[in-house]
């Protein structure tokens, strides 16, 4: 079954993404980096921490994989999540689609990095000098039918 | 019946461990699982939007509870 969802400890590699979903039927790979920010509401933020549920979260990572199979038609998805201390700058998450064309793969990418941040179970705390505080995301989209 | 029950993100750090285990009646559902975690964990007392899920698929309050899932509870997501 082609995808690669994974939560890692430690340095995510953007290559390994790629290399997952490309192929010679495919005309595009879009990628989605998200990066630790240092800043949060004009707050200096010194390191980002994520928590992960590591086997529901992959999990829900592939069912997403097969939302965009559904909805874009290509199953040729990589979602890599970082867990543990992540130091400003760094990749957080990173997101491949290859489809046949540019317009799936990107939206597709959209799509992913937009649902990850809605129902994956992974936490982020920020680290400010001195002080630290988990980010609580907005009640999800109807998560159960 | 003994139940365990997975805490993650700032309910983990609030219960000062990965788990509890709760004793709930036969037609327990997870809400009634809940109430019990935080009668067992003060500091889980005030959290008003917890998210549940069962055998690691998200579930509602209304889920019955066997006894042989694994059921996590924890609060609204925030990776990216």
């Amino acid at each position: 079954m082609p995808g690669l969802y994974r939560i890692v400890e430690g340095p995510l590699d953007l290559e390994s993404a790629i290399q997952a979903v490309s192929g010679p039927d495919r005309g595009a790979i879009a990628t989605f980096i998200g990066t630790a920010r240092d800043h949060h509401d004009g707050r200096p933020v010194q390191s980002l921490e994520y928590h992960a549920y590591v086997p529901m979260a992959e999990a829900v990572m592939r069912q997403i994989g097969g939302e965009i199979a559904s909805r874009f038609g290509t199953p040729h998805v990589a979602i890599l999540h970082r867990i543990g201390r992540v130091a400003v700058g760094d990749p957080s998450v990173i997101i491949a689609v290859a489809a046949a064309h540019r317009r799936e793969a990107l939206a597709a990418c959209s799509h992913a990095i937009e649902r990850l941040k809605g129902i994956v179970p992974i936490w982020k705390k920020e680290h400010y000098a001195g002080s630290a505080r988990w980010i609580e995301g907005p009640d999800p989209p109807a998560l159960t039918s | 019946m003994t139940v365990r029950v997975l805490l993650f993100a700032r309910y983990r750090e609030a219960a000062g461990k990965a788990a509890v285990e709760v004793e709930i009646g036969e037609d327990a559902t997870l809400a009634d699982v809940w109430e019990s975690v935080r009668a067992r964990v003060p500091a889980l007392r005030e959290e008003r939007r917890p998210l549940f899920s069962c055998d690691r698929v998200y579930a509602r309050p209304d889920h019955p509870v066997t006894g042989r899932e694994e059921i996590a509870v924890f609060p609204p997501v925030s990776g990216g």
